[in-house]
């Protein structure tokens, strides 16, 4: 049988069929946790590829399993059920911009930072920028609903797609919505398809909306004696009448981190710094900043430094992504959470956040897209200590139980997966659950697309960081 | 679980991989075989499941024989992932598992053991040879090309660079410590052979600005080609006798020509444990290692005349991803009377040299060197200037693939910098 379907696949794609133990395994992880073993690994390059590898996976009914760049935080495209790794890394060939539309068009493997800088070269921007643009595919960027620090702006991935190609579980290309802003002609299947996490179709090409790049940016730093004003402050901001183009916060522990990592003059006594960053005509920008800086004063907050050139402008932004590498410490596995609260919510959170750490006594810094309630506890752990682990799987479930309580939820970008699929029914319910159901069992039938996905098995209760 | 393996591979050290990725593009091997195993993530991921015995030993092999080594991932890499040490220890084991083929050994044993390993023997070796057959590894390629009538080494014999005769280099010890900078130099041995002209001007160039360079005698190889081999003893064996010949002198730095010798001296405290001895005589010698550039950044230099070409610079991977000298070279060149720089697209992603890659994998260094070369066109240089024996090898020979030798020369940094200085 295996044979059999090795020829098949091979008649498919030739040399891009890997079945080598050293290739199988190299497909079987991503940015989360976990390791598999797909059976076999094809990199596709067309539609018609994908079409008949559906069909001969239909009728041999084995699991597919999408794949962009594997950055994913949940677990998106590890095999769970081995079968087929359908990788699109390689399909990045195609990626054409019509400026005067103000659209570009990409094959699923183009990665989101080329068609940033294809659309600047043309004066204009694509906004969704999550911070793994420079290696994570467009495809995946769908497949997850990625968004990024100027979602707070802009919106996310879903804000921006105007139509897509699809293949369907029966092996069909179809396409969805079109070329055009408004577009009434049926259900919104786009929408649907976006952040299904590769369950529902593959997506094989994009119709991406582009916007004329902001003239200028300037930035400012906040610094707070406390975290409980600090999570005030935003929604003070957003309703200042100006709407930032990004608002970033880091907690004292990221603050000292990053300045123990790169000296770059930080306030280490601070409770709480944030970055906010406006956009726009060069003249209304600082007037912008002066609006925050009163509102900002209504409830006593006076510390606020405006980066006078670019240099420093950069400086700050450089403090924004220095946390990641400066909060790893050796030996131990960083876990990066994505719970996302209403605005009003966040200092609770932070409270609840730092309760969690004396409870378990573990390293959690706290850092994220203020601007959308989307935090990123993110804890670093010994994963080699069964103890430990487990300690943190408990922190980790009583933050996500937290954030549902607060009306927040599981993940504002990283996806359910593998990783958040236990608590999946405690956000949508029972019924809101099965409705979704429904959905993947009337366009999937025989569960080939991404099994193991999103729905929790019968008795996935916990989270569960290994498998093995 | 394999006690002995998690031992042997640096197991530890392949948790710090979070798997994000960042890594891929900055990997020449991935760029260029677009497969998830030729990539940092990838074979980290090999190690750490042969560790596991999820893997075999032997399925590791083809990922990681295929590393350059250049380390760009490691420069990338958010969570400073030491791969360097991950590849040493996966290489080890797979030396130990087993027997070379003929020919691999051939290049190695020729170009290491006998060849570069004893300065004495390279200095008769080179003494009225041709460059053609001055190296072990010349004529062992050489000498498989007429058995088996394949092309393929010919070009890169054609971009070996004509060899001067060796020899010893002047200014002996000066006993009398006096007030100017005083600086040991480190001549290194393809460098000796290939390259001793570019040591002799780097000698002058530093004299002329005021330091007394002494180029002592006890100096061994840096041991580079036999670390990266997986040859942990005999590499222990040569850094101690380096750290030892230059602990007799009272040198502010010891000062090398070559980005590969510089980053294995630089490393040389990893080859001892932390809280002995060795480790702390192995930190201070360390300390004092310089790269050329780093040396020719601190002095004004004193240019005389102009270098009015178009010029690209491809940086020595060592000399970036494990030294971190990223400025200095830059700095220098842009400095240059007349001479025009321009910024040579994924200038840091690796030529494809790497060591002894380039014969052992002839035809994989290739695709990475047409990777390069495709940038390399479009800048349009007439000269490219190098940091490194091997990358100047290497880009002489995209230049001869390309059949562009007539329109471009390719230079050390230090030949550059001699002749706008009029050295
Ligand atoms: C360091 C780091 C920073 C990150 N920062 C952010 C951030 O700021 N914001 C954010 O939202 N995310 C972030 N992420 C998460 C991740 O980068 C995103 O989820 C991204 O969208 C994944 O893209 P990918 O190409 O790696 O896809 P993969 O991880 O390979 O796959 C993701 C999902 O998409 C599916 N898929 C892939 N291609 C297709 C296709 N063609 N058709 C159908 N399904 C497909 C897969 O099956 C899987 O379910 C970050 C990750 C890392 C490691
Ligand atoms: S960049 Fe570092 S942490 Fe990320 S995958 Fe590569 S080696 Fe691992
Ligand atoms: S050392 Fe170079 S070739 Fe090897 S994995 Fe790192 S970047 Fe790739």
């Amino acid at each position: 049988m295996k044979e059999k379907i090795i020829e098949k696949l091979s008649e498919i794609v030739g040399d891009r069929l890997l079945t080598d133990i050293d290739e199988r395994v190299s497909y079987g992880y991503d940015a989360s946790f976990g390791q598999y073993m797909p059976d076999y690994v094809v990199q596709v390059m067309s539609a018609e590829e994908v079409r008949e590898i559906i069909q001969l996976a239909n009728t041999y009914e084995i699991p597919i399993y999408p794949r962009g760049a594997s950055t994913s935080l949940s677990g998106g495209p590890l095999p769970v059920h081995a079968g087929i790794v359908m990788d699109f890394s390689q399909w990045n060939q195609y990626l054409e911009i019509f400026p005067d539309d103000l659209l570009i068009k990409a094959s699923p493997g183009v990665k989101t930072g080329d068609i940033h800088q294809l659309a600047e070269e043309h004066n204009l921007m694509y906004p969704p920028d999550p911070s793994s643009s420079s290696i994570c595919t467009i495809g995946g960027n769908l497949a997850e609903n990625a968004g990024g620090p100027r979602g707070v702006k802009y919106g996310v991935t879903k804000d921006f797609v105007l139509g897509l190609e699809v293949v369907t579980a029966e092996g069909e290309i179809i396409r969805t919505g079109g070329n055009t802003v408004k577009n009434v002609t049926g259900y919104d299947l786009t929408k649907l398809l976006i952040g299904s996490e590769g369950t529902l179709g593959i997506i094989t090409e994009a119709t991406l909306r582009l916007i004329p790049k902001p003239m200028d940016t300037k930035t400012a730093m906040v610094i707070f004696d406390d975290l409980y004003t600090a999570g005030k402050s935003i929604s003070k901001i957003l309703t200042s009448g100006v709407r930032p183009s990004k608002m970033e916060i880091l907690d004292q522990n990221a603050i000292n981190k990053v300045e123990d990592y790169a000296r770059l003059h930080l306030p280490r006594t601070a409770a709480a710094i944030l970055l906010v960053e406006v956009d726009g005509d060069p003249d209304a920008l600082t007037k912008e900043l002066n609006v925050i800086q009163r509102a900002l004063l209504e409830i006593e907050v006076d510390n606020v430094q405006i980066a006078k050139t670019k240099e420093e402008e950069a400086r700050l932004w450089q403090v924004r992504k220095l946390v990641s590498p400066a909060i790893v410490q050796s030996g131990y596995t960083k876990i990066s959470e994505d719970a996302t609260v209403p605005l009003s919510k966040i200092p609770d959170m932070f409270r609840k956040i730092d309760e969690v750490k004396k409870k378990y006594n573990l390293n959690i810094v706290v850092f994220g897209h203020a601007g959308d309630g989307n935090l990123h506890p993110t804890i670093n752990t010994n994963m080699r200590d069964a103890e430990e682990v487990s300690k943190v799987e408990d922190a980790v479930e009583e933050i996500f139980r937290y954030a549902i309580e607060l009306g927040g939820t599981l993940s504002g970008e990283h996806g359910i997966g593998t990783m958040k699929k236990p608590f999946f029914p405690v956000e949508v319910g029972e019924a809101g659950m099965l409705f979704q159901k429904a959905i993947k069992q009337a366009l999937d039938p025989k569960n080939i697309l991404n099994p193991g996905k999103i729905f929790p098995e019968a008795g996935e209760k916990r989270l569960v960081l290994k498998n093995d | 679980m394999t006690e002995t393996l998690i031992e042997k591979l640096d197991y530890q050290a392949t948790f710090d991989c979070v798997q994000c990725g960042y890594c891929l593009p900055a990997c020449p091997t991935y760029l260029a075989f677009k497969k998830e195993k030729h990539s940092p993530r990838g074979r980290i991921n090999l190690v750490k499941m042969a560790a596991e015995g999820k893997i075999g030993i032997e399925d590791m092999r083809e990922g990681i024989d295929l590393c350059l080594g250049c380390r760009a991932c490691e420069t990338v890499c958010p969570t400073n992932v030491r791969y360097g040490d991950i590849l040493m220890s996966a290489v080890e084991v797979l030396k130990d598992n087993k027997k070379m083929g003929i020919f691999e050994k051939g290049v190695r044993r020729a170009a290491f053991k006998v060849v570069l390993k004893n300065k004495q023997i390279l200095r008769l070796v080179n003494k009225g040879l041709y460059a053609y057959q001055i190296s072990g590894v010349k004529r062992l390629i050489n000498r498989r090309n007429l058995l088996n009538p394949m092309e393929k080494y010919r070009d890169l014999n054609k971009a070996m660079p004509d060899v001067r005769l060796s020899r010893r280099l002047k200014n002996p010890p000066n006993p009398f410590r006096k007030s100017a900078i005083q600086v040991g130099f480190f001549q290194g041995c393809i460098m000796d052979v290939f390259f001793n002209r570019i040591n002799d001007l780097a000698v002058k160039i530093l004299s002329r600005h005021g330091m007394e360079v002494t180029n002592i005698p006890s100096q061994a190889c840096c041991g580079a080609l036999q670390h990266h081999a997986g040859e942990h003893n005999q590499t222990v064996e040569l850094a101690k006798k380096n750290i030892e010949a230059y602990e007799a002198y009272d040198f502010d730095y010891i000062v090398n020509t070559i980005g590969g010798c510089g980053a294995t001296l630089k490393e040389y405290p990893k080859l001892f444990k932390e809280g002995t001895e060795w480790h702390r005589r192995a930190v201070n010698f360390t300390a004092k290692i310089r790269d050329i550039s780093e040396m020719m950044a601190i002095v004004d230099l004193n240019f005389q005349y102009e270098v009015s070409k178009n010029a690209i610079f491809q940086p020595s991977c060592h000399l970036e991803n494990v030294q971190q000298v990223f400025e200095d070279p830059l700095k220098i060149i842009k400095s240059i009377p007349g001479l025009n720089y321009i910024e040579l697209k994924d200038k840091a992603l690796c030529c494809g040299s790497a060591g002894i890659y380039n014969i052992l994998h002839f035809e994989e260094s290739m695709q990475i060197l047409d990777m390069k070369m495709k940038n390399v066109k479009v800048a349009r240089p007439e000269l490219i200037i190098t940091s490194n024996p091997g990358c100047h090898i290497q880009m002489q020979l995209g230049v001869e693939r390309e059949g562009l030798s007539d329109e471009i020369s390719v230079k050390h940094i230090v030949e550059v910098v001699a002749e706008a200085c009029g050295i």
